[in-house]
């Protein structure tokens, strides 16, 4: 960086020529660029940016977004006002072929440069930390044993109109998505629905090869580890739907795994899940389906036990019918 | 060099370098879709007959002990090895599926539930090795994969939320007593089981993948490699055209 005092004076081999006070100019087309920029980020963008605001962690996320591009803005028009200016106003002229000026230090400069770098970086820091914290994660998995937890009532059961945490699991397999509701009687379903205004905790597993459940508009992203419980928080704020992408190479489908998620009101969300729940075990799915747990392990079957499933090897998932001697790399 | 030549030199390598690149995206990626043939099903009085199989082997010379769909060619009564077909928009599809190959659970048995067909059951029965009926045909709602060896494949199209089981062959007929040789028929020595079921086509055009649940990549970790990482084995695409 530079300033007036170590501005170098081509054009001022005239005599009697004033040199501009070129740090002044630039700090006033600077004031103006950012304060311009920083304004329409907010009050235009701002709105606009992705992922929205369909639900608490979304909503931070986007806030997020446009602190930082408020906070970057002013530096890169300070970088390119300053390349700009530098270009036009001490380009060499047309039969110029003198040396430029020396260029020497300026403490003031390098002062203000590092300790507004510094300033900067420290508060996004610090503004980080606290939009991770705040909002319980800001809608990432946060392992089984999470740090940061959202507030609301842990229950047995869920109950439209009161603070009660809905449990969702939601689990990945070669190439789609399907989610259980503990609260539901440990109900499976293809579709996801959640209620508004409630706050959600997402278990996320796996059972075959790591995948990432990405709600984009709930602003939720937690990898789906086969054994793992990575546990995410949300609330979501907005009736409407959303997609549930896979965010992790998972092989050949990996692009096509994804659906489409429903938020809805608190006592169509209540209806919806004990229809589905009545349902399944009206027909004999809930008696299909393993007990509930935060992980499986693909090869005990518990209708059977393991010791059958052993005997027999009539799972796939860690080689008891493929069995671990006769693996080969495809 | 003077500078004409410096930029020409530079043209021309740099179209080599495009050259080179669409070259091996064409001969590996295109070759690997176009490879595969497309079954046309066309309409009749509002309705198409879909007909496949799943068999324990196939009949490739390069990986013959995958396990495979084939598809049945509705003009040659041909059974083709590939898991590509097309049917119209918006019209009722009757699939017919023989599976030939044997038992395997599936990881999650909630795919053990018909899901996204009409009137939600599938109609199974079962064949002897000699092509005999073990019994009517019977409507089921799921077949269990987890109580006895009953599911050996899936066929899914998740887009469309139709999840179907495959019932395979009558576990204690089938023991010892698959089909050997593929594409395999009812009279080709193995017990097999006949399933059908019946979905709508959707309105809008394009592909739909559909795919099997079960891990049946034998001799692959954990069953996920092979055909079920390659098209025109155990995934494919079923095309919905303007009826």
């Amino acid at each position: 960086m530079s300033s007036a005092a170590e501005t170098p004076t081509a054009g001022a081999d005239a005599p009697g020529r004033r040199e501009p006070a070129h740090g002044w100019r630039l700090f006033a087309a600077w004031l103006v660029l950012a304060l311009a920029a920083d304004l329409l980020i907010w009050f235009l963008l701002y709105p606009h940016l992705p992922p929205g605001d369909m639900s608490s962690s979304a909503k931070h996320q986007q806030f997020d977004i446009a602190v930082l591009m408020i906070s970057g803005a002013p530096v890169i028009i300070a970088v390119w006002l300053y390349f700009g200016y530098a270009i036009v106003v001490w380009r060499a002229r047309p039969g110029d072929d003198s040396d430029g000026p020396p260029i020497y230090g300026h403490t003031g400069v390098q002062a203000t440069w590092i300790i507004g770098t510094s300033a900067i970086v420290l508060f996004l820091a610090v503004f980080g930390t606290v939009e991770l914290v705040g909002p319980a994660g800001a809608g990432a998995g946060e392992g089984p044993s999470p740090i940061w937890k959202l507030a609301g009532h842990q229950s047995a059961t869920w109950t439209p109109g009161t603070n009660d945490m809905l449990q969702v699991q939601v689990i990945g397999q070669q190439w789609t998505w399907s989610y259980r509701y503990p609260q539901f009687g440990g109900m499976e379903s293809t579709q996801l629905y959640l209620p508004i205004d409630t706050p959600v905790t997402f278990h996320v597993t796996s059972l075959d090869v790591i995948h990432s459940f990405w709600a984009y508009q709930l602003g939720v992203k937690a990898d789906a580890n086969p054994a793992v419980d990575n546990v995410a928080y949300t609330t979501p704020k907005q009736l409407g739907t959303f997609v549930v992408r896979c965010n992790e190479l998972c092989g050949i489908w990996h692009g096509a795994m994804f659906n489409n998620g429903q938020v809805v009101s608190q006592s169509a969300f209540a209806a919806w899940a004990s229809g589905v729940q009545a349902q399944e075990k009206a027909n004999g799915v809930l008696a299909l389906l393993p007990p509930f747990a935060l992980t499986y392990d693909p090869t005990v079957i518990p209708q059977l036990g393991k010791a059958l499933v052993n005997i027999v090897g009539i799972t796939g998932a860690p080689g008891y019918y493929y069995g671990p001697a006769n693996p080969v790399t495809p | 060099m003077s500078v004409p030549v410096r930029a020409a030199v530079l043209t021309v390598a740099f179209l080599l370098v495009v050259g080179l690149g669409v070259f091996v995206g064409y001969y590996y990626i295109g070759s690997a879709t176009t490879q595969l043939q497309t079954i046309h099903y066309t309409a009749s009085g509002g309705q198409v007959n879909v007909m496949l199989q799943e068999d324990p082997q196939n009949d490739s010379a390069t990986t013959p002990d995958w396990v495979t769909y084939y598809t049945q060619d509705p003009t040659t009564k041909q059974w083709v090895h590939t898991t590509l077909f097309s049917v119209p928009a918006n019209t009722k599809v009757n699939v017919t599926i023989y599976g030939y190959d044997g038992c395997t659970p599936l990881r999650n048995n909630y795919w053990s539930q018909v899901q996204g067909v009409i009137g939600n059951t599938v109609t199974v029965q079962q064949f002897s090795k000699n092509n005999t009926p073990l019994g009517p045909a019977q409507p089921e709602s799921f077949i269990n994969s987890w109580s006895a060896c009953n599911v050996g494949h899936t066929f899914a199209i998740p887009e469309l939320g139709l999840y179907v089981p495959v019932a395979s062959p009558n576990a204690n007929d089938s023991v010892n007593n698959l089909c050997g040789s593929s594409p395999c028929t009812p009279t080709s020595g193995g017990a097999y089981s006949l399933e059908t079921f019946s979905f709508m086509s959707p309105s809008q055009t394009g592909s739909y993948r559909w795919q099997c649940l079960v891990p049946c990549g034998g001799g692959f970790l954990n069953g996920n490699g092979g055909p079920m990482q390659t098209l025109g084995w155990m995934a494919g695409f079923m095309d919905v055209v303007s009826s």
